[in-house]
């Protein structure tokens, strides 16, 4: 379980707009895989289109995660484990001229962890539709409890509010800008997870305590991309994302994909992501003595770090035989590898060191996607 | 800038629209190239959702992906 999965699951969930035309009939049944840092994930993900009269669409998803963890938090403090977590979602969009109205409800539930998520948003074409401006407000409802603990439990409130402009620049250049303000207040940290604090008495030299973080959190991101049209039929794009919190975390994204078409049938895809970030305000690898300051955190993800991806995609389009309702259909295999190096998360499964001159804590992850998708 | 004064700026935008007079300056059927299905932002809103979920998981940023929202004024 962890929190900052809901946070995904809301742009996830958040409805998928666009101005000026509802989305196509379309089918995407995927199998999804992680492997890396000791945990692995799969699962099915399948999400329906169908829209009517040009003026209605519907969506349903369903999505589920199955997880192995051994990751080195578990390793280090707790047992390894299994779960499941499913998420269902409905939307329903409305296009009246060139202003599209859509909304959009998720649950997604595991054994220890429930949220609800809400969104609407409105879109609009204008300046002779080379502009769409979108503008989303979502709203999550999260109900936190601890295995094995009757007595916890605790929520988590959140807004998100976004702005997106997608703007045609030139015959061969789109560019867009993103701007969304995220707002949580509730119980934020993981109610598993440890800090650990120099012990003298301990034998490893050191000893944990529960982690506790600030009630409230809002973080501000800002993106800006761009789409090129190549001269011989292919597309490259560049991405570039700010982010900036409450709890003084700043990261940096930048990512360049390229798409390549051969024939009618084939699409290839790759791309290069690059992000970094500094460590949040009252986070440390290792804390001086007990109860050092009110808020104590040892969650890799709010440590200083950096991430690589280099990922390649391929599609393949086809008409079914054995499916005449389809008009055409795609079979995709996407496959990422990404590198994470932490600059202040120590390895704690290493043994011989003094506490805080433990080898720096990386590893590699594989994620593979395969998916049909057909359009009807 | 407060989240509520981003969003009365951009509906002040949404109105303004409204009053404009400006020639679109990429004709219509200048339009094939960025019409194109490889020009979508997002292609497969089903994987690029599910990477969006991978990276957000295990990085302190997140929002912003802007994946969906787009618009190429091709229709």
């Amino acid at each position: 379980m962890q929190l900052i999965r809901r946070i995904a699951q809301l742009f996830l969930l958040a409805p998928t707009a666009v101005a000026g035309v509802l989305p196509d009939d379309r089918a995407d049944l995927m199998y999804h895989y992680y492997d890396g840092g000791g945990i692995t994930i799969d699962g099915p993900s399948l999400l329906v289109r169908k829209k009517f009269a040009e003026k209605y669409a519907v969506n349903a998803s369903y999505y589920v995660d199955m997880v192995s963890s051994a990751s080195i938090d578990v390793v280090t403090t707790a047992s390894p484990y299994k779960e499941e977590r499913t998420q269902y979602g409905v939307g329903f969009e409305y296009l009246r001229g060139k202003v599209t109205y859509a909304a959009s409800f998720s649950n997604s539930s595991e054994n220890d962890y429930n949220a609800d998520t809400a969104s609407l948003s409105i879109s609009q074409d204008m300046f002779g539709d080379l502009t769409t401006v979108s503008l989303s407000f979502t709203r999550g409802w999260d109900d936190v409890t601890r295995t094995g603990d009757v007595a916890f439990a605790d929520t988590v409130d959140r807004r998100i509010y976004g702005v997106n402009v997608s703007q045609v620049a030139t015959k061969n250049l789109i560019l867009g800008l993103s701007f969304d303000t995220i707002t949580e207040e509730g119980f934020l940290n993981n109610p598993y997870r440890q800090v650990r604090f120099v012990d003298p008495d301990a034998a490893l030299g050191y000893s944990y305590e529960a982690e506790r973080y600030p009630r409230t959190r809002t973080g501000n991101a800002l993106a800006l991309r761009g789409r090129w049209y190549l001269p011989y039929r292919a597309a490259m794009q560049a991405d570039y994302r700010f982010y900036t919190d409450t709890w003084d975390i700043r990261g940096h994204t930048a990512e360049v994909s390229y798409t390549h078409p051969l024939d009618e049938e084939w699409t290839f895809d790759v791309h290069y992501r690059f992000y970094t970030q500094n460590a949040a305000e009252f986070y440390s690898d290792l804390f001086p003595r007990e109860d050092f300051q009110n808020f104590l955190a040892r969650d890799k993800e709010l440590a200083s770090m950096q991430s690589h991806t280099l990922g390649f995609g391929v599609a393949y389009e086809f008409k079914p035989a054995w499916a005449a309702f389809l008009g055409k259909a795609t079979l995709n295999l996407r496959y990422d590898r990404i590198r994470f190096d932490y600059d202040d998360f120590s390895d704690l499964s290493t043994t011989g060191f003094a506490p805080g001159a433990e080898p720096l804590y990386k590893f590699d992850a594989d994620v593979i996607r395969f998916f049909f998708s057909g359009w009807f | 800038m407060k989240p509520a004064h981003l969003a009365i700026a951009a509906l002040l935008l949404i109105a303004a629209s409204g009053c404009s007079r400006l020639e679109p300056w990429v004709k219509p059927y200048e339009r094939e190239n960025i019409a194109d299905p490889i020009m979508a932002w997002d292609r497969d809103p089903v994987s690029t959702s599910y990477m969006q979920h991978v990276y957000d998981s295990r990085e302190g940023a997140r929002g912003a992906s802007g994946a969906s929202g787009g618009g190429c004024g091709c229709n």
